[in-house]
């Protein structure tokens, strides 16, 4: 019998059966004779577990209240009776016996009367192995129930397997009620519940089987189940793994630790690692259940060339690849110049990979034309928190979610885009006398689902953020809710003035901004008042406040609030962007920024350029770098004519897809280094196959600004690793770059950056992660930032960002206004979760319309229509929701066959060219064809398609 | 007008009492008699039921067990001045069953209309109350003190250090809650369900004493949905004391606010533990919660609450009243005050007798219950007397010289538990009443804990093979220890003290029990 519920045996950190307690009060009490210190509070369970005295259980584990239900844990205490360790509290003095002959008669007697009730098909269960009735019955010589004396009956048989990745067999239960406390305490999904009682309580999800519910499959009920009640279909199918890896998820910006176990090279089960503070020993349905995309037939090993993205493609060695790229650069180099050379970094791909990339660019290639993602989600986070605060980062951790008493969610669908996160803001949300101010156009769960229901919800019209957020400052300003004493002290003074001048205007009165955004006065005055009225107000923002035309104005007012009211650098308060990839936190840490290098160093400065031309041993320019959208501008204008794109499916992500189409035929040359053959392919002359999250080794920097550590857990599909491809091609074209191991750049790193310069592998195994800055001043790396004062030299910055309305705006030939996003169950282009068994869930992009819209258009769910903006034209399904306000859409943009940015593009931010998204002027119609462009797609891929089998056939040869 | 009292109680009712109150006012507007049917409560001397009292120059004359058709008998016998009838049985309270009580909580149960504030105020009701209001928490809770108190509703817990407790206990927003506990489950028991029907206000008054001492400003009332009539009259008290300014904001002028909400359960017995309540009251599954944390400190939807028993809800009313002192000089030992024991079972006189503890189970069953009424089995006398429910200690012949008090029971390996008491006689089988101990706790149990879910049926089963002669020895043997485990495991109290029943039976009558007497006697 191991300590722990036995799915979760790796040696990481001990389950110690009840949760921890916030008294740091030391009392010490007798258990078995030993001495042992535990907190005041703590239940025996836990000090014992953590003096490593084992007590058995069945129904406690330490993310949950205990039920007392099992009584496994019984203990002697002396002066009292028999009593469940789960919840006898320690006390200074107290003598303990947790084993004894009474003791094992009573836990014998108790595991009896279960297997009395449990069918004994041990043999082919698919828990054998790893069921914690099965060891207990075998440490405690259970032969047989004795107490069962008439034949054994079967109370409960039913068997669920509907859902796509785990079964329910009801007869292997034991009523531990795990599955529903999870569901209720750590997921808050409310899914499970018990029917029936007795020895009738029967688990169900709801009225219907579990497809049909409303669980989301986060996994987590599977994880604790003791038994094989609830057990993961890859289990059933291939039995226990064989070996255990600890990772980092490489889906959302959560940067949630992983347990990867596996058998013959292939994932059988992943858990969260319970040691990383990210997700406190919680995963959701694509971390926990989608790495199928890893094995699937389409992955690519090897190295595709072709003279003309018109040709078939041919199949070579790397190192005819590495001399095709090599030549392909140089020849544009010689012709056009350094300028018409670039890059985009991906932000999925490791830091060290980042690393190497951008360094490539700024060595091999010769110039800053190196960008990634973060272009069109969360750029103007950077830029805008560097204005006001002096960090181009969020400023706390995860863990401060459960010390907020104000939470303003902006912009933000946590439960579907960072489910994790999502999961804890609800279980704080839950707790009464928090309060929350929800500023979205759509309602999310956030807004309204069980126990959950948002105190204020603006529900605003798309693209007023500026106008409703300057309106909050405005009735904070004007209703002196402001902290003065914090505006004295940590703001710089030289724009405290312009701003209070600027605010107090008349334009930004709830009662003018009401008319612009669509809500009531009322509700944007009780917002202020609910933000300001605690100083534990936290703002977790997502990308419906960057991804429009004032992406930036929107950062930088939300900063403004948390500046005016004090509520930054404590734990529980603080400005939070919800970061989208996994590593885009990272990929603009490590420089694949045009404009900075490593650690956000200005390129233009001469010393900066210094420093690098010292260590790169190449000159560095000083001209700032062409962004993603430029680079696209130039090549439209024959100027950039060379991309290496590492990672990105930018045929399907970027704005205005005929644009990036029109932009990537006109180049000579397109390198592109992924999983699969995608959209972009169609445009490439070199594809190099990349390696996934599984295969490699080093480091993702999540939303918290945590380094967390990747290792592989499967053995490498590909022969490189993609920082080794990198530097190979850069070697073939005549920059030596030699690494042979990962830790290796990310010791050149530190010499360059002097906010991990303390970093490691090892503290970071040590740690569970280590947030930068982690220098001589912070050894173990700093979960707050702005604690003592704000970064930002001089102090915090007021910026004064005006609202002006976009040019994206609906209007009478454009009545409709889109916004797109994402769902649960797919991530961003679904390149990965599209090759998973997701897809039983999602399968097509739907357009979410509101009933009083689709009623004058005759519209039902399911009807075909086509979505005219300004720019292009798209054919898409409809579905009826009242999620949307009146006069908005919604879908996603998860389905390359729908290639909804088709018709997207329309505007940008004006710092940072981050296109707005969140606003497309629209107009619907009824149809029954795709558009003109979903069949130019669709012929293009097919072409690609037999472009791609010529290079099979020529490998049969 | 001349005033008739018939019980609205459920007892009563059932032994035919509406059937009564029709038949009185048919023959009345034939007769063009004015009368006036007041529904009172009843006395608790059931084998009179239904009772019909006619008010006759200010004395009340009782009429009893008056059936439909004796009505046109009583009207010819002139009942309405009362006249002789051979059910005359004359001033109630001077029938000694009745005068031999010390009635403290029951005094106005019969005497007064449940339907009507006034007449509670006229007998003496809220004179607790206008006096608490001038005192303070510490000194209601110093009465609770003096007078000795301790939880009617089984597990005899002294009330005062429960007030303390909820007074002392933190909670943000400084809210509080008084709970009363009106889920009178067990078998043999309905002093809850009398008080209930016979003087609502009574609760009300004790639950605002409650409040006045914890600091709460909101009650509820959690009655169980077999009780319609007690939910019928509870709602009209709880309206009338509202409409009065008796309840809601400022009460009397007095300054403090006290409001109280009736909720119906959903059949569950376990949902008479306290916290198994408090869930079900939330709205949730009746599931036991684990302790600690306790109600006093965490208790409905996670504040301090002051969880009680009905009778130990309207004996504060007696306390505060008379002070503590008083109360606690009545009593035997450290049981205090009175109780009212309910008589059932194969007994000549049923119903309710509250007396001070320590008169004898004996003395209690031949002073008032007056021996067996059903003697099938050749006439003998008591077998077996079961106390404080379902799962209470069956008593042989010889324990009954033991006196009823908590510490005496306890010694025993039983408990007084809400005062039932049900006696059997030879016709009842000491196998039929273990299996139904255990067949009870599995129908009941909540399901959290293993001993109780699984263990009662276990239990059961085995049982009902000693029933049919199998291996009795084997499973006498086997179900000893499974008792030993549920006593000692058991998340709450249903599961724990399920053993109580079935070893007090094998250790009672251990023939009954053994294989010898299976082969020959069958049952």
């Amino acid at each position: 019998m191991t300590l722990t519920n036995s799915k979760n045996i790796i040696n990481i950190k001990c389950d110690y059966g009840t949760p921890p307690v916030e008294s740091k009060k030391e009392v010490s009490l007798i258990i078995d004779g030993q001495t042992v210190t535990a907190f005041e509070g703590e239940t025996v369970m836990r000090a014992a577990l953590k003096a490593g005295i084992n007590i058995p259980r069945l129904c406690a584990t330490d993310s949950l209240k205990p039920i007392g239900g099992c009584r496994l844990c019984i203990v002697e205490i002396e002066g009292a009776r028999i009593s469940t360790s789960c919840t006898a509290i320690v006390a200074e003095g107290l003598v303990v016996t947790t084993e004894s002959k009474e003791l094992f008669k009573l836990r014998k007697n108790l595991l009896d009367l279960y297997i009395s009730e449990h069918p004994l098909d041990c043999l082919v269960c698919s828990a054998n192995g790893d069921c914690d009735l099965q060891s207990l019955c075998a440490e405690y010589g259970v032969r047989g129930s004795r107490f069962l004396v008439e034949d054994r009956k079967v109370h409960k048989p039913v068997i669920d397997k509907s859902a796509p990745y785990f079964d329910y067999e009801s007869t292997k239960c034991i009523s531990c009620y795990k599955c529903v406390r999870v569901c209720i305490e750590t997921q808050g999904t409310f899914a499970l519940t018990v029917k029936g009682r007795g020895l009738h309580s029967e688990i169900c999800p709801g009225l219907f089987d579990f497809k049909n519910s409303i669980c989301v499959s986060c996994g987590k009920c599977v994880e604790v189940c003791p038994t094989a009640s609830l057990n993961e279909k890859s289990i059933v199918d291939m039995g226990l793994p064989t070996k255990q890896v600890t990772t980092t998820c490489a889906y959302c910006g959560v940067g949630c630790g992983l347990v990867v176990e596996t058998k013959m090279d292939e994932v059988v089960r992943i858990t969260p690692n319970s040691n990383t503070p990210s997700n406190k020993n919680h995963l959701c349905v694509k971390g926990r259940f989608a790495y199928d995309y890893v094995t699937h037939k389409e992955r690519m090993t090897e190295p595709l060339i072709r003279e003309s993205i018109n040709d078939p493609w041919k199949k070579v060695s790397f190192e005819e690849a590495f001399a095709f790229i090599a030549k392909g650069f140089n020849k544009i180099k010689k012709e056009y110049g350094n300028e018409a050379l670039g890059s985009l970094a991906s932000s999925r791909c490791t830091i060290e990979e980042i690393y190497t990339l951008q360094k490539f660019n700024r060595t091999a290639l010769g110039n800053n034309n190196v960008d990634n993602c973060a272009r069109r989600c969360h750029s103007p986070t950077g830029y805008g928190l560097e204005k006001t605060l002096g960090t181009s980062s969020g400023t706390q951790d995860f863990d401060s979610i459960e010390h907020v008493d104000v939470f303003l969610i902006v912009g933000a669908n946590p439960t579907h885009a960072h489910p994790v996160v999502g999961a804890r803001l609800k279980k704080r949300m839950r707790v009464s006398g928090v309060k929350t101010i929800v500023i979205d156009p759509m309602v999310t769960e956030l807004v309204k689902s069980p126990l959950i229901k948002a105190d204020v919800h603006l529900q605003i019209k798309p693209g007023t953020n500026v106008a409703v957020l300057n309106s909050i400052a405005h009735v904070l300003v004007t209703q002196n809710l402001v902290n003065k004493k914090y505006i004295k002290e940590n703001l710089d003074n030289t724009f405290v003035k312009k701003y209070m001048d600027f605010i107090k205007q008349e334009q930004h009165s709830p009662e003018y901004v009401a008319k612009i955004a669509g809500v009531t006065s009322y509700e944007i005055v009780k917002a202020a008042n609910i933000y300001a009225s605690s100083d534990k107000s936290s703002i977790f923002y997502g990308l419906g406040v960057t991804e429009h035309a004032q992406g930036s104005d929107g950062v930088m007012t939300l900063a403004n609030l948390a500046m005016l009211t004090g509520n930054l650098g404590r734990n529980g308060s603080g400005v939070n962007p919800l970061r989208g990839q996994n590593n885009v936190q990272g990929a603009c840490d490590v420089g694949a920024y045009p404009h900075s290098t490593l650690g956000y160093e200005d390129v233009t400065n001469q010393e900066v350029a210094d420093k690098y031309t010292k260590a790169w041993g190449v000159e560095q320019s000083t001209k700032v770098g062409q962004k993603m959208p430029d680079m696209i501008d130039s090549a439209l204008q024959d100027k950039f004519k060379g991309f290496f794109i590492q990672g990105e499916e930018i045929m399907q992500s970027e704005p205005d897809l005929p644009r990036i189409a029109k932009a990537l035929s006109k180049m000579d040359f397109v390198v592109q280094l992924d999983l699969f053959l995608n959209e972009t392919s169609a445009f490439a002359h070199v594809f190099l196959p990349g390696s996934s999250f599984l295969e490699k080794n080093g480091i993702f920097i999540n939303a918290e600004r945590r380094l967390s550590r990747v290792r592989n857990a499967l053995k490498p599909k590909v022969e490189f690793q993609e920082w080794e491809i990198i530097s190979k091609i850069a070697t073939e074209m005549g920059y030596d770059m030699h690494y042979h191991h990962t830790e290796e750049i990310l010791n050149e790193m530190k010499g360059l950056w002097t906010d991990i310069s303390e970093v490691s592998y090892d503290k970071i195994d040590q740690l569970g992660g280590v947030q930068w800055p982690c220098n001589k001043e912070n050894p173990n790396g700093s979960p707050i930032l702005h604690e003592d004062k704000i970064i930002r030299e001089n102090g915090g910055a007021l910026q004064v960002c005006d609202y002006q309305e976009t040019s994206s705006s609906a209007d009478i030939d454009f009545p409709f206004t889109l916004i797109t996003g994402r769902v649960l169950v797919h991530y961003n282009v679904g390149t990965q979760t599209r090759r998973t068994k997701n897809t039983d869930w999602h399968d097509e992009d739907e357009l979410l319309i509101h009933p009083s819209d689709a009623e004058p258009l005759s519209l039902n769910t399911g009807d075909l229509v086509s979505l005219t903006s300004r720019t292009n034209a798209i054919s898409i399904k409809v579905r009826l929701s009242k999620k949307v306000k009146e006069g908005t859409l919604f879908t996603t943009f998860h389905h390359p066959d729908t290639a909804i940015n088709a018709i997207q593009g329309w505007d940008k931010d004006k710092v940072t060219k981050c296109p707005e998204f969140k606003v497309t002027a629209v107009k619907i119609a009824a149809t029954d064809t795709l558009s003109d462009w979903q069949i130019s797609r669709n012929e293009q891929i097919e072409k690609q398609k037999v472009f791609f089998e010529a290079s099979l056939e020529e490998s049969v040869l | 007008m001349i005033k008739i009292y018939v019980p609205l109680d459920t007892t009563s009712v059932s032994l035919g009492a509406d059937e009564v109150v029709q038949e009185i006012k048919q023959i009345a507007i034939q007769n063009n008699l004015d009368v006036d049917i007041i529904r009172n409560g009843s006395w608790g001397l059931f084998w009179l039921e239904t009772l019909v009292e006619v008010e006759v120059n200010g004395q009340r004359i009782a009429y009893g067990p008056v059936q439909e058709e004796d009505v046109a008998g009583l009207f010819d016998a002139n009942f309405l001045n009362g006249g002789e009838h051979p059910l005359r049985v004359g001033d109630i309270t001077q029938v000694p069953y009745l005068a031999k009580q010390t009635r403290l909580c029951f005094k106005r149960v019969g005497l007064v209309d449940p339907m009507d504030i006034d007449d509670y105020i006229k007998h003496g009701g809220f004179t607790a109350l206008n006096k608490a209001f001038s005192m303070s928490a510490a000194e209601l809770i110093k009465e609770m003190e003096h007078s000795g108190l301790r939880g009617r509703g089984g597990a005899a817990f002294p009330s005062y250090l429960k007030l303390q407790a909820t007074k002392d206990a933190v909670s943000v927003d400084d809210e509080k809650f008084v709970v009363c506990n009106f889920d009178e489950g067990d078998s043999g028991t309905f002093s809850d369900r009398m008080m209930g029907e016979g003087d609502p206000f009574m609760i009300l008054e004790g639950m605002f004493l409650t409040a006045l001492a914890v600091g709460a400003s909101e009650g509820y009332i959690y009655l169980r949905s077999e009780y319609p009539i007690a939910r019928k009259v509870l709602n009209n008290a709880i309206n009338l004391a509202k409409k009065t300014g008796w309840l809601g904001k400022n009460v009397q002028n007095s300054g403090k606010d006290f409001d109280i909400h009736l909720r119906i359960g959903a059949g569950s017995y376990v949902c008479g533990e306290e916290t198994a309540l408090l869930n079900s009251l939330e709205g949730k599954r009746g599931t036991v919660r684990v302790k600690p944390p306790f109600p006093v400190h965490k208790g409905l939807f996670g504040k301090p609450t002051a969880l009680f028993n009905v009778i130990s809800l309207v004996s504060m009313v007696p306390i505060i009243e008379h002070g503590g002192k008083a109360y606690g000089k009545l009593g035997y030992d450290r049981s205090r005050g009175t109780c009212p024991f309910q008589l059932s079972g194969n007994i000549k006189y049923g119903g309710l007798v509250e007396l001070p503890f320590g008169i004898t189970v004996r003395d209690i069953i031949d002073d008032f219950g007056g021996g067996i009424e059903f003697p099938f089995d050749g006439g003998r006398d008591v077998k077996l007397v079961q106390i404080g429910g379902p799962l209470g200690y069956h008593m042989s012949k010889d324990d009954l010289d033991n006196p009823l008090d908590y510490e005496h029971f306890k010694t025993l390996g039983g408990h007084i538990g809400h005062g039932g008491i049900i006696v059997m006689g030879y016709d009842a089988s000491a196998k039929e009443l273990a299996h139904f101990a255990f067949d009870f706790c599995a129908l009941e149990s909540c399901g959290t804990c293993t001993p109780c879910r699984i263990g009662s049926r276990r239990g059961a089963e085995m049982m009902e093979q000693v029933i049919s002669g199998e291996s009795v020895n084997e499973n006498i043997i086997l179900i000893k220890e499974l008792c030993d485990t549920l006593t000692q495991t058991s998340l709450c109290a249903l599961g724990g003290i399920t053993a109580v029943p079935v070893l007090s039976l094998i250790k009672n009558f251990p023939n009954e029990f053994e294989d010898r007497y299976n082969k020959y006697v069958r049952r």
